[in-house]
C-alpha cells in the first residue's frame, strides 16, 4: 500500500480552503447587479388565499418586484414534482397534489410561499415582504400522521380523499398470517419514528442569473446533485431547455438528504431573474426558513409484531406503517416508506415471511423526504427494537437471539426484494461484543447500582442497502430516472489528471478519496490530480450524492474510465517502446517491457499522445476517457452497533458511557474519512434517540420547534467519543469491493440508545427522543408500581 | 450612515454601516472576507465566532458599530505567511472537519479555549467549552482531538 493509495489515512485535499476561511459556499458568491428575494411565506397551516395586495410593498423604497404564483403562472412554468411514482396495492397510482412554486389558491403549511418580494437589498426587500397584505380565510388544519385518515378531517388537496397519497404493501400476507398462527411467541411494538430536521450548518441558497442576449440561466445553489435540478428545472418545470440551463453547486455546507430536492426557491430565484430583466436574484435561507420549508425527515407511525418458535427462530415479521409526506410530495418522498424502508425489514436475519403495509399520508405541515439514511432507519429500529423485546420476553439473551436467526448463506433473498449478496453478521457481533466488552457489563451495572445510576445496554444489527442503484430495477420500482453514474478522467499533456465526476462532495472528502484511487491506479502524486464536480457546464451528467452512493457507483465509474485511459496508454507505449502489448507491464506510474530495461513514465505516455507525432496506427490524439457506472445490485453495509448508557435517577439525564461500532463497509479506500462518516452518523441517531424533534402544534399546526433554541441539536457534551472497529466482506458488485459508509451510523444509532435506555430502565419501550423528562417520568412509574 | 473603523486581521479598515447591521455582515458584504460564516439566527450555533479584541464573540450577535475602533480577527487571519497555525493543522491531521462551514467557527473558539483553559486540556473541559458551537457533520469525536492536539502543539 502507497502513502497515498487506496487503503491509507490520507489527510484531506480540500481542507485547507476550509481551514483558512477560503471556502467558496454559495452565500460567498456574488454577482454584478444582484437583487435580494425575500419571501412572504404563509402564517397559516391552512388557509384559503382571499387576496394578495402588492401594492404598498411594490412602492416600499428598494423594492424591484413583487411576484405572486398568479405571475408564475403566466409565464406557465410547471410546478414541482416528485420523481418516484408508487403504486397503491389495487395497481392504481398514487395520487400527489399539485405543488405551485408559489401558491395560488390555498397555502398548506406555515411557512408555504406565497410571494417573493425582489429588493436592492436584503433588507429592502424584507422591509417589502412586510408590506404584501395577503388576506387568508383560515381553515381547519390537520396536523398528526394517526389522523390524517380520519373520518372529518379536512383534506389537504381538495381531490385527495382521505389524505391519502397511496396505500402501499409488500410481501406475502397470506404467509405471514400462517406463521403467525403457528408462532409460539409474539412480540408486539407501536412505535413512533419521530420526525426531524436535517439542518445541515449550511443553510440553502440560490442565487439565480438570466441573461437575457442568450437567453441562458445559472443558478448558484446548495445541491448534492445539480445534474438532477438542472433536469427536473428543464425538463419537468420548464424553466429552460437543458443546454440553455447551468446549475452549479460549489462547496455544499453538508446535505444529510436535504439539499437533494428542487423547492420552490431555486425555482422562484431563477424565474424572477428572467422576469426582472436579468438582473440575478439572490435568496439565503435563514435557520427559520430552513426549519419551515426544508424537507423534513422521518415521522412514521408504526405496529409491528415478531413471530418466534420456540426455539427462538424468527417465523415472521408483520408491520403496519403510516407515514407523513407532509403538505406536498417532495422530490422523493414517496420511495422513502417503501422501497427504502419495507425492503429492509428482513435486517440481519433469515425471516421467511415478512409482509408489510404503509399508508402515505398529506397532513399541512412542511414535506417529508429523505434524511440520511432514509427509510432505513425506520427500518432498522423497527427490527432491532422487536428483536430486543422479544429477547428480554422470551429470556434469551439479545446477542444469542440475533445470531439464531443471522443470515449465513450468501446471496441471501429476502422476502422483500433486497438479495444479499454477502455479509458476515457473526464477525462484526463478535468483534463489537470483544470491544465493548459485554461479558463485564452485569458488573459495570451493579458498581453503576451502587451509586445510584441505572447502566444498560443495546444493541443494533442493522443492514442497509445502498450505492443506489441498479437503473433497471429502481425503474421498475417507479422512478422516473436510472441511478447510474458517469466520469470523465482527462490526462493533460504533462501527465497531470482532472476527473470529472458526476457525483458531489457536501463534506464526504471526495477530492481526496477520489485522488487517491487515481494515484493509486495511475502511480501519479496526488497532487497531481484535481477532483472536479458540481457544474453542469464542466461535468457532462451525473446523478449525485445520496444513499452512500458515491464509493460504490461514483468511483467505480471513474475507475472504468481509468481502465479506458490505461488501456490507451498502453497501447501508445508498446507502439513507442516498440514492444507488443502483452509484454508491456505497468505499475507506479511507469510502463516497462518485460524482460528488458525499456521503460516510459505515465507522463511521457501522455506528452506523446496530445505531441501525436508517432501514434499507432489507428490511435486518435490525445488521453481523455468517459465511463459510466450502472451497479448490477446495491450494496449491503452491514454491522454491529453496541451502546452502553448510564441514567442519573435524580434528573433522567441519560449519559452515553460507551459507543462501539463495528461496520463491514467492504474495501475501505480512507479509513480517516469513513471513520469520520461513521461519528458523524451516530451523532445524528443519538440526536434522533435523545434530543431532537420537530413538533407541530397539534391544532394549529404552528411549528413549535422552529430554532435551534427550541429543536434540541446534540452538541459536543450530549455525546461520547466512539470506539470503531471494521470487518471486510468484499462487495461484489463493483471492481472495487466497496459498499458505502455515510449513512451507518444514523441508521444503526437510534435503536442501540433505545435498547440501552430501556434496559436500564426496565421499561418495555420509551418514544424517542427519550428526553431527561421522558425518562425522569419512567423512573417514577417504576418506583409507583413497585411500591403498589 | 455612519461610518466604522476597526483593525481586522492586522489592517486598518473602515466602511459605511447602518445602526444595524452585524459585524457579520460587514465582514462578509463590506470586507468580503466570507470565511466567518452564518448558520443560525439565534446566536446558537458559533458558525460565526470571531476574536474581538483578544476575546471569542458571535459576530453575527454583535453590532458593526460597536467594534468601533477594536481589533478583529477572523479565521482569514490566523495562518501565518501561508502556514497554518497549529490549531488548523491540528485539524487537518484529525479529521476536525467535513464539510466545513462551522470549521471557521470551531477554530476560533478552539484558540479561545485554549488561552482560557491552557494547552493541556481534558476531553471533557473541550466537550463542555464547545457547548457555543454547532457541528452537524462530524459527531464532534474528531473536533474535540483536534483541539486537544492542537492546543499541545501552541
Ligand atoms: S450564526 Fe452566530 S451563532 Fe449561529
Ligand atoms: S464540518 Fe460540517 S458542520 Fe461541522
Amino acid at each position: 500500500m502507497s502513502d497515498t493509495g487506496i487503503g491509507a489515512r490520507v489527510v484531506r485535499k480540500e481542507d485547507n480552503r476550509f481551514l483558512t476561511g477560503r471556502g467558496k459556499y454559495c452565500d460567498d458568491i456574488n454577482l454584478a447587479n444582484q437583487t435580494y428575494a425575500y419571501f412572504v411565506r404563509s402564517p397559516h397551516a391552512h388557509a384559503k388565499i382571499v387576496k394578495i395586495n402588492a401594492k404598498k410593498a411594490e412602492k416600499s423604497p428598494g423594492v424591484v418586484a413583487v411576484l405572486t404564483g398568479a405571475d408564475l403562472a403566466e409565464d406557465g412554468l410547471g410546478g414541482l414534482i416528485c420523481g418516484w411514482s408508487i403504486n397503491n396495492k389495487d395497481g392504481s397510482p398514487m395520487k400527489a397534489g399539485a405543488h405551485p412554486a408559489l401558491a395560488t389558491d390555498k397555502v398548506r403549511h406555515v411557512g408555504d410561499h406565497v410571494a417573493v418580494v425582489i429588493g436592492e437589498s436584503l433588507a429592502e426587500a424584507r422591509a417589502g415582504a412586510e408590506l404584501v397584505d395577503v388576506k387568508y380565510k383560515e381553515l381547519d388544519a390537520v396536523v398528526e400522521v394517526g389522523k390524517a385518515r380520519k373520518r372529518g378531517m379536512p383534506r389537504v388537496h381538495d381531490e385527495i380523499a382521505k389524505n391519502t397519497c397511496y396505500e402501499w404493501a409488500i410481501g406475502e400476507k397470506d404467509a405471514t398470517d400462517k406463521a403467525f398462527a403457528k408462532a409460539d411467541h409474539v412480540t408486539k411494538l407501536n412505535i413512533t419514528n419521530n420526525r426531524l430536521v436535517a439542518n445541515p450548518m449550511e443553510p440553502r441558497v440560490a442565487l439565480g442569473s438570466y441573461e437575457p442576449a442568450e437567453e441562458h440561466f445559472t443558478l448558484y445553489t446548495t445541491s448534492q446533485n445539480p445534474h438532477v435540478a438542472r433536469l427536473i428545472l428543464s425538463a419537468f418545470i420548464g424553466m429552460a431547455p437543458e443546454n440553455k440551463l447551468r446549475v452549479i453547486a460549489p462547496d455544499v455546507g453538508g446535505g444529510f438528504g436535504s439539499k437533494i430536492f428542487v423547492y420552490a426557491e431555486e425555482t422562484v430565484c431563477l424565474w424572477a431573474s428572467k422576469r426582472i430583466g436579468g438582473r440575478p436574484v439572490k435568496w439565503t435561507s435563514d435557520r427559520s426558513e430552513a426549519f419551515l420549508c426544508d424537507a423534513h425527515g422521518r415521522d412514521h407511525e408504526t405496529t409491528a409484531e415478531l413471530a418466534l418458535d420456540k426455539d427462538g427462530k424468527i417465523l415472521g415479521l408483520r408491520a403496519h406503517t403510516t407515514a407523513n409526506m407532509g403538505a406536498y410530495l417532495s422530490t422523493f418522498a414517496s420511495a422513502v416508506p417503501t422501497y427504502l424502508y419495507a425492503t429492509l425489514l428482513s435486517g440481519q436475519y433469515n425471516i421467511a415471511n415478512i409482509y408489510a403495509e404503509v399508508d402515505a399520508v398529506y397532513t399541512h405541515t412542511a414535506p417529508v423526504d429523505a434524511y440520511r439514511g432514509a427509510g432505513r432507519p425506520e427500518a432498522c429500529f423497527v427490527v432491532e427494537r422487536l428483536l430486543e423485546v422479544a429477547a428480554r420476553e422470551t429470556g434469551v439473551d439479545p446477542a444469542e437471539l440475533r445470531r439464531r436467526n443471522f443470515v449465513r448463506e450468501f446471496p441471501h433473498q429476502t422476502p422483500v426484494i433486497m438479495c444479499y449478496d454477502t455479509g458476515d453478521f457473526d464477525a462484526s457481533l463478535d468483534m463489537a461484543m470483544e470491544m465493548a466488552d459485554y461479558k463485564g457489563f452485569e458488573d459495570r451495572r451493579k458498581k453503576a447500582a451502587r451509586q445510584g445510576k441505572l447502566r444498560g445496554i443495546g444493541f443494533s444489527n442493522y443492514i442497509e442497502a445502498c450505492g443506489i442503484a441498479p437503473s433497471a430495477a429502481v425503474g421498475s420500482l417507479g422512478a422516473g430516472v436510472g441511478l447510474w453514474e458517469s466520469a470523465e478522467v482527462r490526462v493533460n499533456p504533462v501527465g497531470t489528471v482532472e476527473v470529472l465526476t458526476g457525483s458531489h462532495s457536501h463534506g464526504q472528502g471526495h477530492e481526496t478519496t477520489f485522488a487517491q484511487l487515481v494515484s493509486d491506479r495511475l502511480g501519479i502524486p496526488l497532487e497531481q490530480v484535481s477532483i472536479v464536480h458540481g457544474d453542469t457546464d464542466k461535468v457532462q451528467m451525473g446523478m449525485g450524492t445520496y444513499g452512500s452512493r458515491s464509493g460504490a457507483v461514483g468511483m467505480t465509474a471513474i475507475s472504468k474510465a481509468i481502465d479506458k485511459v490505461e488501456a490507451k496508454a498502453r497501447k501508445i507505449a508498446s507502439h513507442l517502446m516498440e514492444a507488443s502489448e502483452s509484454d508491456v507491464e505497468f505499475s507506479g506510474g511507469n510502463f516497462t517491457v518485460k524482460g528488458t530495461d525499456k521503460s516510459l513514465a505515465f507522463g511521457e505516455v501522455a506528452l506523446a499522445a496530445y505531441v501525436a507525432h508517432n501514434m499507432p496506427e489507428d490511435t486518435e490524439p490525445g488521453l481523455k476517457e468517459g465511463a459510466f457506472h450502472d451497479p448490477s445490485n446495491f450494496t449491503f453495509p452491514a454491522g454491529c452497533h453496541i451502546c452502553e448508557v448510564e441514567i442519573d435517577a435524580e434528573t433522567g439525564v441519560t449519559k452515553i458511557v460507551k459507543w462501539t461500532a463495528v461496520d463491514d463497509f467492504g474495501k475501505i479506500i480512507n479509513p480517516m474519512i469513513v471513520e469520520g462518516q461513521v461519528h458523524g452518523g451516530i451523532a445524528q441517531g443519538v440526536g434522533q434517540a435523545l434530543t431532537e424533534a420537530c413538533i407541530y402544534d397539534p391544532d394549529s399546526g404552528q411549528l413549535i420547534t422552529g430554532s435551534f433554541m427550541d429543536y434540541c441539536m446534540p452538541r459536543a457534551d450530549d455525546l461520547p467519543s466512539y470506539d470503531l472497529g471494521f470487518t471486510e466482506t468484499a462487495c461484489p458488485s463493483n471492481p472495487l469491493g466497496v459498499k458505502g459508509c455515510g449513512e451507518a451510523g444514523a441508521i444503526a444509532a437510534p435503536a442501540a440508545v433505545i435498547n440501552a435506555v430501556t434496559d436500564a430502565l426496565g421499561t418495555e419501550d420509551i418514544s424517542m427522543p427519550a428526553t431527561p423528562n421522558k425518562v425522569w417520568n419512567a423512573i417514577q412509574a417504576n418506583a409507583k408500581q413497585a411500591a403498589e | 450612515m455612519p461610518i466604522v473603523t476597526m483593525n481586522v486581521n492586522g489592517k486598518d479598515v473602515s466602511g459605511d454601516v447602518e445602526g444595524r447591521t452585524l459585524l457579520v455582515e460587514f465582514l462578509r458584504e463590506n470586507l468580503s472576507l466570507t470565511g466567518t460564516h452564518v448558520g443560525c439566527d439565534t446566536s446558537q450555533c458559533g458558525a460565526c465566532v470571531v476574536h474581538v479584541d483578544g476575546k471569542a464573540v458571535k459576530s453575527c450577535s454583535t453590532l458593526a458599530l460597536s467594534a468601533e475602533g477594536a481589533k478583529v480577527t477572523t479565521i482569514e487571519g490566523v495562518a501565518r505567511n501561508g502556514e497554518l497555525h497549529p490549531m488548523q493543522a491540528a485539524f487537518k491531521a484529525n479529521h476536525g472537519l467535513q464539510c466545513g462551514f462551522c470549521t471557521p467557527g470551531m477554530v476560533m473558539a478552539g484558540l479561545d479555549i485554549v488561552k482560557r483553559r491552557g494547552k493541556k486540556l481534558k476531553e471533557e473541559t473541550i466537550r463542555a467549552e464547545l457547548e457555543g458551537n454547532i457541528c452537524r457533520c462530524t459527531g464532534y469525536h474528531n473536533i474535540v482531538k483536534s483541539i486537544q492536539d492542537g492546543a499541545s502543539k501552541m
